[in-house]
């Protein structure tokens, strides 16, 4: 393929899917050891009844009031299963269905009843997202990259994620130790003086965050899969932290320029002429991934004593 | 208009849909409940998104056979065989790798609903021109409903429920002790084989209704607010049903009533009220009701600590003490003991004494350990017990005069 053919349409959309991918796996990996992996996905349900509300306020479906919104929804839904939780004395996973399928319900209410018909607003935009659509209509070529004009005209999307996933790694880096210490023994971790309890909250902000960014541009789906299937297959490849961040990483690229060329090709090389969903495309790779994985991982059993047969 | 469809008055189609949506609500409470007791709650949204990859393939199937690709007991098949290979899968990752059943859960829910969405846009393109009612199945559509198919949602829904009621004895025993029911000889793998089935029933039938995304809801939802009422398994498991069959019952008819109205939101919220309602106000469990009893315990901790300060003749400077003794007329407004209070504070002495006697003896350990500052000595010890411990009291006993 070209350059002039694959810059403008297939660059910009890869390159966000790679951000998207890394930034919600990298606080993926610390979600599923500490067995919240859920959270990503009670969080990218109600990211729509923040944006929604958002779109109520202010009228327009501009970018920060729309993050603003879903970032707000994404906080509140934190705070309302754990006070769910603690008022109901309810086991956390139910608590997590009773807020979020709620609010969920609530945001579907809300888009049905207010006239969202003049803007771009709907329930499988959110869950789907487009990420086919985040083309870059002022390149020509490969050189463009190199074209400050061609380079102003890049989508804003790509911008707001490569920014979040600076923000995702920087606080992975700066919190290293004490993430690692506190995910794999709690107690230990404050006797030593680590404050685990704003720890686990400031992980599960990073979380929303990632999640909220990514949700803009490829919807929730993907951003689900991408907190929880890269993770969870590397957690079968090794038994140490430092090598299971990397190979999350690399299978969260992995997935993301495999399930992209999939969708954008696949149908081609088949005969047909038109795309299938890159989200859902890349979220299936992540799949087969884990499939792989879970069948062939050098890591796969628990460690440890041995179980009990079952 | 909302009279009239909470009174079943809205024509054949609406009425068969209410009364199907009440069925399965009742039929997802009662199932729902074994999920949440043995806190399996989230194992059922693996199983809804799992359903859309076979929604989409039954499509296909159904077209490339030549047949109507909207035919709802065929997409409800596939929908059925898609979600049990992914409850199974949810399953074989849980026991037979390291990852624990929430990362399984999301693993499966995402990676399906994944597929099926691109399933969904493989179906786009192929241009039968009959696709567009399977976007009905995120949200759930009763909107303009076949009678073929409301009938098969009431009956399926109906069906459902008796299967719960046939088999709610040995899942009542799995789901609260399955050690015991291990012991007695019950398969507990089999019956919780038999709970997520039911689960995947429910599921099944309510994507036309509510939806895949918020079906969970009715299987969560019902049981956690009938847990509120009370604390017996048989009793959770019928307000669970009801609380799951009136939530569907009032959304169906809402939504049938009111344009605009999504059906599955309107069940969800109408079941997230009863669920608000009965976090409030439920004796014992509700926040209400816990308030309550600590504001009543806070009232008696003050009214001993104050009667005991009247007793040894201390000052009381804290204001709601005072208030306190006030109201009950054992003190004046000045801290002075009235004559009822100078009583009340001595029995009130005389029973701390001999509490710190009872627990400085070891021979009195068992009672001791029930000491909490406000029980009376007489609810513990007997009269001959209390008349022995009086005898140890340091009183001027046998003092010459």
């Amino acid at each position: 393929m070209s350059g002039s053919e694959f810059v403008p349409l297939s660059l910009t959309p890869l390159l966000i899917g790679i951000f998207v991918a890394v930034a919600c796996a990298l606080p993926g990996n610390f979600l599923v050891l500490r067995r919240q992996a859920l959270i990503g996905d009670a969080i990218s349900h109600v990211v729509l009844p923040g944006i929604v509300v958002a779109f109520l306020v202010t009228g327009n479906v501009a970018t920060w009031p729309m993050l603003i919104g879903a970032a707000s929804a994404a906080v509140f839904a934190v705070g309302a299963i754990e006070l769910v939780r603690r008022l109901g004395r309810i086991e956390p996973g139910a608590a997590m269905g009773v807020v979020f399928t709620s609010m969920f319900a609530a945001g579907v209410l809300l888009l049905e009843q207010s006239d969202t018909s003049s803007v771009h607003l709907d329930v499988e935009h959110a869950l789907y997202g487009n990420l086919e659509s985040l083309i870059w209509l002022d390149a020509s070529g490969w050189s463009s990259l190199v074209d400050p004009v061609a380079l102003a005209g890049l989508p804003v999307e790509l911008f707001r994620m490569a920014a979040t996933l600076m923000g995702v790694v920087l606080f992975t880096v700066l919190f290293w130790r004490p993430l690692k210490i506190s995910t794999f023994d709690e107690g230990f971790a404050r006797t030593i003086g680590i404050k685990t309890q704003p720890l686990g909250l400031a992980l599960v902000i990073v979380s929303a965050i990632a999640a909220v960014a990514a949700f803009d541009a490829v919807g929730s789906i993907i951003v689900i899969a991408m907190f929880i299937c890269p993770p969870a297959a590397a957690r079968l490849m090794t038994n140490s932290l430092e090598a299971q961040v990397l190979w999350s990483v690399l299978f969260a690229v992995l997935s993301a320029v495999v399930g992209y060329v999939l969708s954008g090709y696949g149908p081609l090389w088949l005969g047909y002429t038109s795309t299938v969903s890159a989200a859902g495309m890349i979220a299936t790779v992540s799949g087969l991934i884990l499939t792989v994985a879970a069948f062939w991982g050098p890591h796969r059993k628990r460690g440890g004593a041995p179980q009990a047969a079952g | 208009m909302i009279l009239d469809a909470l009174l079943l008055q809205l024509g054949y189609n609406a009425t068969l849909v209410t009364i199907g949506a009440t069925l399965l609500g009742m039929a997802a409470g009662v199932g729902g409940t074994f999920l949440f007791l043995r806190k399996r709650a989230l194992v059922s949204d693996a199983i809804s998104h799992a359903t859309l990859p076979g929604v989409g393939l039954a499509f296909m199937v159904m077209v490339l056979l030549g047949g109507d690709g909207r035919n709802l007991l065929g997409l409800l098949a596939g929908a059925a065989l898609t979600a049990g290979i992914g409850l199974l899968i949810v399953h074989w990752l849980t026991t037979r790798t390291r990852l624990a059943e929430d990362a399984a859960i999301g693993a499966v829910l995402s990676v399906f609903f994944g597929f099926g969405i691109v399933l969904l846009t493989v179906i786009q393109s192929l241009n039968v021109g009959q696709q567009a009612g399977l976007e009905g199945f995120l949200l759930g559509s009763t909107a303009g409903m076949l009678r073929a198919d409301a009938v098969i949602v009431a009956v399926s829904a109906g069906l459902t429920l008796v299967l719960v009621v046939l088999l709610r004895r040995p899942l009542t025993l799995a789901s609260f002790d399955p050690e015991y029911a291990a012991a007695t000889g019950q398969n507990v793998e089999r019956t919780d084989l038999a709970m997520m089935g039911l689960v995947l029933a429910v599921t099944v039938v309510g994507l036309k209704i509510v939806g895949l995304i918020l079906i969970v809801a009715l299987l969560i939802i019902p049981p956690v607010t009938a847990r509120f009422w009370t604390d017996r398994t048989d009793v959770v498991v019928l307000a669970s049903g009801a609380f799951g069959g009136g939530a569907a019952y009032i959304g169906a008819a809402i939504s049938a009533g009111v344009p605009d109205m999504p059906t599955g939101p309107i069940i969800v919220l109408a079941g997230f009220t009863l669920f608000v309602v009965s976090l409030l106000l439920a004796p014992q469990r509700g926040v209400l009701a816990a308030y309550l009893s600590h504001r009543r315990f806070q009232r008696r901790v003050h009214l001993r600590q104050g009667l005991l300060a009247l007793a040894q003749g201390q000052p009381i400077y804290e204001k709601l003490t005072l208030r306190l003794l006030r109201r009950a007329g054992w003190a004046r407004k000045d801290g002075v003991a009235t004559d009822e209070g100078r009583a009340r504070a001595g029995k009130a002495l005389l029973d701390e004494t001999r509490w710190q006697l009872v627990r400085r003896d070891p021979s009195f350990e068992a009672a001791a350990a029930l000491y909490d500052g406000l029980l009376p000595i007489e609810r513990v010890l007997t009269a001959d017990q209390i008349v022995e411990i009086d005898k140890r009291i340091p009183a001027p006993q046998g003092v010459p005069t």
